[in-house]
């Protein structure tokens, strides 16, 4: 009975979430009267707007990951070794943007950071991109510091760090050489997560008025049909593509720790 | 611990912190600065004094709507979003169900709760608008018109409907590890005593779980509250929520005071940041018992 019941939510949930996923994927086809085509993707793939804003949105992910990990891994290594007492005020830190929603964030930064404030980087493409990947940072910033923290735990820091500095390491070294490679599933990770965040990210990059995949989805799907539904399907690629790539790392690490 | 330190260590303590100051240098710039710029702006006029006349002006009629449609939608997804998320898990992990059928779960929840904002809308219009997939369907072989029953994916309902994509799969992700907690020997000590399934968990397992469902509960509130890609994607600017509202507040000062603005947002920071906290309390809580 319990089986039965359990069976039945299951499936019922599972029909939730399947049908949304077939609906996109079947309209996506249907651009071509009375037949089955992939003429919404080819559309798509030919529109130079969708390799500008993909690319340049891939660049801020880029960026995003880089200045995610040069501020965390640091931090979080760090808080570990030496400041265990300030771990609660940068773990409320880290919580922050899930509080404060990411509109109201770029509320802020328009407001702060205008042409006549102390830093105007809303003045520039260059500095609203600056100001751009700061604010992907902070939204990813939540997942980066739980994952890396996490990975942290598993590693003797104290130890590693006291034998990198007896062979006469520095701080560089030892961030680079040791603690890195150590935590390095989790940075990736934290890296794939964000990655998915930022190619989707719509608020942000529409009100600084930049270029990007999202607003450019958006648009998209304000004025055409059959696109849009290939460009969901096309998301939702990327999305499982970036989860699968994080639980493979994940697998991968547990397989070479299990050799080892 | 200061005092008890030696005169050297007290010296050097401060050069510890230096390790986190790059880390703080960027909260205040870009999370505790902007956010202050946003309450404190909402306690000023237009040249900077101090008022409460921003607040007061919140309560208009299209404001006062929009906030209590956000709170009646965050409301109702999160509630369903607890429900239903947590009847699918307790489903996979008490239902005595293949042990395949987890992880795959799991792993499409990690997906799933990523997948909101502009495509997550476009899948639903495809699916259940004027010519989506499930509509045409009900349509042809059923005969049952959607839209003459009164549902309409661009309304209450339909972002409800939508949002569920996100909340289900982030309740799941939520309380599988909670409900991994619920310790085999609490059920078996209640079944010696007599207890029967239902009284085992009407007055053990929901007890225990009742900080986290609440603590959820909350998170998927906040979560609703603060989107806007997918309710812009599918309704555009007219529907009244908050989060649309400052957002075209925000393009083109459409109130026409942007202290206003200010306004609009310190009251989603409240309100967000209480059910963040109610979360984070109950987590607290719970762990208690879920070690």
């Amino acid at each position: 009975m319990t089986r039965f019941f359990a069976w039945g939510t299951f499936l019922l949930g599972c029909l939730f979430f399947a049908l949304p996923l077939i609906g996109m994927t079947e309209f996506s086809l249907k651009m071509r009267r009375g037949e089955y085509s992939f003429d919404a993707y080819a559309r798509v793939f030919a529109d130079q707007r969708f390799w500008d804003t993909f690319s340049y949105s891939l660049t801020l992910a880029a960026a995003t990951i880089v200045v995610g990990v040069v501020l965390v891994v640091p931090t979080a290594y760090w808080v570990r070794l030496k400041l265990p007492q300030a771990r609660p005020v940068i773990e409320f830190i880290t919580l922050l943007p899930l509080v404060i929603p990411a509109i109201v964030i770029v509320f802020g930064y328009i407001r702060l950071y205008n042409t006549s404030s102390f830093l105007p980087l809303t003045g520039s493409a260059l500095g609203t991109d600056i100001l751009l990947t700061m604010g992907y940072t902070t939204l990813a910033l939540p997942y980066m510091y739980r994952s890396v923290d996490t990975g942290l735990r598993t590693i003797d820091v104290a130890t590693l760090t006291e034998a990198a500095q007896s062979l006469g390491a520095g701080w560089i070294t030892i961030l680079a050489r040791i603690i890195l490679p150590n935590v390095m599933v989790a940075v990736l990770s934290g890296a794939f997560l964000t990655l998915a965040i930022v190619l989707g990210e719509f608020t942000m990059a529409a009100l600084l008025n930049r270029p990007a995949f999202g607003p450019f989805m958006q648009l998209l799907g304000a004025n055409r049909a059959y696109e849009p539904p290939a460009l969901a399907v096309i998301a939702f690629a990327i999305t499982w593509g970036c989860m699968g790539l994080m639980q493979l790392v994940t697998r991968l690490s547990k397989h070479e720790r299990a050799k080892a | 611990m200061m005092p008890k330190q030696p005169g050297g260590q007290r010296l050097r303590l401060p050069l510890e912190w230096l390790g986190i100051l790059p880390f703080v240098v960027f909260a205040v710039l870009f999370l505790i600065l902007p956010t202050m710029k946003i309450v404190v702006g909402a306690f000023q006029t237009a040249d900077g004094s101090f008022t409460f006349q921003n607040l007061i002006d919140l309560n208009t009629d299209s404001i006062r709507s929009a906030y209590w449609t956000s709170i009646k939608l965050s409301f109702v997804t999160a509630l369903l979003g607890c429900a239903i998320g947590f009847a699918m898990a307790a489903a996979v992990v008490f239902g005595g169900m293949p042990k395949g059928v987890r992880n795959p779960l799991v792993t499409f929840s990690g997906v799933a709760s990523n997948f909101a904002g502009v495509p997550l809308a476009f899948a639903f219009i495809a699916t259940l608008g004027p010519v989506g997939l499930v509509t045409v369907w009900l349509r042809t072989e059923f005969g049952i018109n959607l839209r003459a029953l009164g549902f309409n994916l661009l309304s209450f309902w339909g972002l409800v409907v939508t949002y569920l994509f996100f909340q289900i799969p982030l309740m799941i992700l939520i309380i599988i590890p909670a409900l991994d907690g619920l310790k085999r020997e609490w059920r078996e000590a209640a079944a010696v005593l007599g207890a029967t399934g239902l009284q085992y968990w009407r007055m053990v397992a929901l007890p225990i779980l009742f900080p986290s469902l609440l603590g959820t509960f909350a998170l998927l509130f906040a979560n609703a509250f603060g989107a806007v890609a997918t309710a812009f994607a599918l309704t555009g600017p007219q529907l009244n929520i908050v989060p649309i509202k400052l957002f075209a507040q925000i393009r083109g000062d459409v109130l026409g005071n942007p202290n206003l603005g200010y306004a609009l947002a310190f009251g989603m920071i409240v309100i967000t940041a209480l059910a963040n906290f109610l979360y984070i309390w109950l987590r607290v809580r719970s762990e208690r018992w879920l070690k």
